[in-house]
């Protein structure tokens, strides 16, 4: 089954795809943009910025520590740099610049990691991210935006020009199914969209995860069950509102992301509810385990993270509720 | 800017910082006395020597030349000048290390007027730098970046990293200055981790180098001007200098490394630096 099939959703283009073309639209319109690149412009399509803003583009070579430093600089002087990399390199090798020269005086830095989770596939466990939801949780004043569709990236990507503060930018490879329209997608940074209504429980999904909840979500009608789904693309702040709202109106929750389970937005979401509103919760995500190198579909399927498994999670707490 | 003071004036101000940095240390009981004194004539010819233009009362001004210090542990001697070039009251010295005041342990940029960067863990200091430079040639302005390194934080990979880049973006407005005191923490630098042939390494990355006393104010303030002529590559200047001088029990034991000293040895060193 081809993801968002069950759910009506028609097929996109690559997100990497996407975000060139949303860059470069962004650089076009704000002339205080500037791109930096740790040599992998054609990759990540940044090289759409390099070709008709040369001067607005630094490729910083395969240094992302120097990278992150250096538009740190540049953030001082009132510019707007977006540092893109591979999700698993830019934040791993970056870390300590991020966390001094970036998060510690909360800078206008944009970091954005393409090819996030695993579904890069073929490259392997190296050049996946897994954990990078955890990392820049660790960087307080970090906004986190993880995009399920075109539409939703294309927002994020002038969303966080927009924003005053260092934010993270979760962006794949693959392809994503069109969960909003182009021309009219909501997207407000800390607000959650309500993209299904549903009484009997809520799933709440990022990134790739949204497109396989709405799958779920319709094959749990079959079931008699009405899910709620949330598409959460905002990781922080999170919208505390729409999961207090969710656990009290369908008194039971579903996470789901493309990401380890440990550190990841599951337990982020579970604190609040703990906090606030206690229902019975599964959570959907990459167990304690690197993965193997393959096709994005096998590795999804090998690793627990499809529709089906989302499926499964809801039936179990609907059993145990 | 700063007044621009003689030789004689400058050395009395170096006297003057050394004893605020005794004061701010021992009140806290705690920072890097030894690192800030081995360059002192460095922070004190840049800022009062007539080499920097920046406005202390307009620490955003966007033309200023830009000071990092990448060798964050010196905070307590670049505080001392921030304060006297008129960046912020001296009250805030005696608040080094303490909650509630601005004084960090290292400096947090912005946290006090005139810190431009986040230092304290190292490395850092000319990839900001070159950040500052890129983002002058987008914005049209033509001031300069200076940049204070320690010499065991020539160990980081970033410093190479970005002494490779600053090179390949011909960065000749961004003049690094290396405080050579030949001592980290553990020991030596010869005998922890050696630098040498540290000219040659900088050579083989692509900079113009000179190397001075890092005590000599005619010598230091001679090649910061000497140095903004250099054009198309950058500039490193490997200052030569004695940890800890001139308190001469600091200078002969490197273990003072990180440590503020008990009042009876600030007592001492305070007459040691009034003899000097």
């Amino acid at each position: 089954m081809r993801l968002g099939e069950k759910a009506g959703l028609q097929p996109a283009r690559q997100m990497r795809d996407v975000f060139g073309d949303a860059l470069l639209d962004l650089c076009r319109k704000n002339e205080k943009v500037v791109v930096l690149d740790g040599d992998l412009c054609s990759t990540t399509k940044t090289l759409r910025v390099r070709e008709e803003f040369p001067e607005r583009f630094f490729n910083i070579g395969i240094a992302e520590s120097n990278m992150i430093s250096i538009a740190a600089g540049l953030a001082s002087c009132g510019l707007i740099p977006f540092a893109s990399s591979l999700a698993g390199f830019i934040l791993a090798n970056g870390y300590d610049q991020l966390r001094i020269s970036v998060a510690l005086a909360g800078l206008n830095v944009k970091i954005v990691g393409s090819h996030g989770g695993i579904t890069l596939g073929k490259d392997g466990p190296t050049a996946m991210a897994i954990e990078d939801f955890a990392l820049v949780g660790g960087l307080p004043t970090f906004t986190i935006l993880v995009p399920s569709d075109p539409a939703t990236l294309y927002k994020a990507v002038h969303a966080a020009a927009g924003h005053v503060g260092p934010v993270y930018l979760r962006s794949s490879r693959e392809a994503m199914p069109h969960i909003y329209p182009m021309d009219n997608c909501p997207f407000q940074i800390g607000r959650a969209n309500v993209v299904r209504q549903g009484r009997d429980l809520t799933i709440v999904g990022c990134g790739i995860m949204v497109a396989a909840a709405l799958d779920a979500a319709a094959m749990l009608v079959e079931e008699g069950i009405e899910a709620r789904v949330l598409d959460m693309h905002t990781l922080r702040p999170l919208d505390r509102d729409a999961i207090v709202a969710a656990a009290r109106e369908t008194g039971a929750m579903v996470t789901a992301e493309e990401h380890l389970l440990y550190g990841g937005m599951g337990s982020n979401i579970a604190r609040v509810v703990a906090e606030t509103h206690p229902v019975p919760m599964r959570f959907v995500g990459l167990a304690d385990t690197y993965t193997d190198s393959g096709e994005a579909e096998d590795l999804l399927e090998k690793y627990s993270l499809t529709a089906n498994d989302i499926v499964q999670a809801a039936r179990e707490i609907k059993r145990n509720t | 800017m700063s007044q621009t003071l003689d030789v004689l004036a400058l050395k009395e101000l170096a006297r003057d910082l050394r004893l605020d940095v005794l004061e701010m240390t021992t009140r806290a009981a705690s920072g890097h006395v030894s690192s800030s004194y081995s360059c002192v004539e460095i922070l004190t010819a840049l800022y009062f020597g007539g080499v920097l233009r920046t406005r202390a009362d307009q620490p955003h001004w966007p033309e200023r030349d830009r000071v990092f210090l990448s060798k964050g542990h010196a905070a307590p001697i670049f505080y001392a000048v921030l304060a006297r070039a008129g960046y912020f009251g001296r009250d805030e010295l005696w608040g080094l290390r303490t909650v509630n005041r601005r004084a960090e342990g290292h400096p947090v940029q912005d946290r006090l007027p005139g810190v431009e960067m986040t230092s304290g863990s190292l490395g850092k200091g000319i990839s900001v730098a070159l950040g500052h430079v890129l983002a002058g040639r987008l914005n049209g302005l033509d001031y300069r970046c200076y940049v204070l390194l320690g010499d065991g934080e020539c160990q980081e990979g970033q410093v190479w990293e970005a002494a490779m880049a600053a090179a390949h973006f011909q960065a000749d407005n961004l003049i690094a200055i290396v405080d050579y005191n030949k001592f980290q923490e553990s020991g030596p630098i010869s005998r922890e981790m050696e630098l040498e042939p540290f000219v040659d390494k900088w050579r083989a990355f692509g900079w113009h180098v000179e190397e001075i006393d890092g005590h000599d104010f005619a010598a230091i303030i001679g090649t910061l001007q000497a140095v903004q002529e250099v054009r198309g590559q950058p500039s490193v200047i490997i200052a030569h200098t004695v940890k800890g001088r001139p308190v001469s029990f600091v200078e002969a034991d490197y273990r003072f490394h990180g440590k503020a000293l008990k009042p009876e040895q600030a007592e001492k060193a305070r007459e040691e630096i009034l003899c000097a």
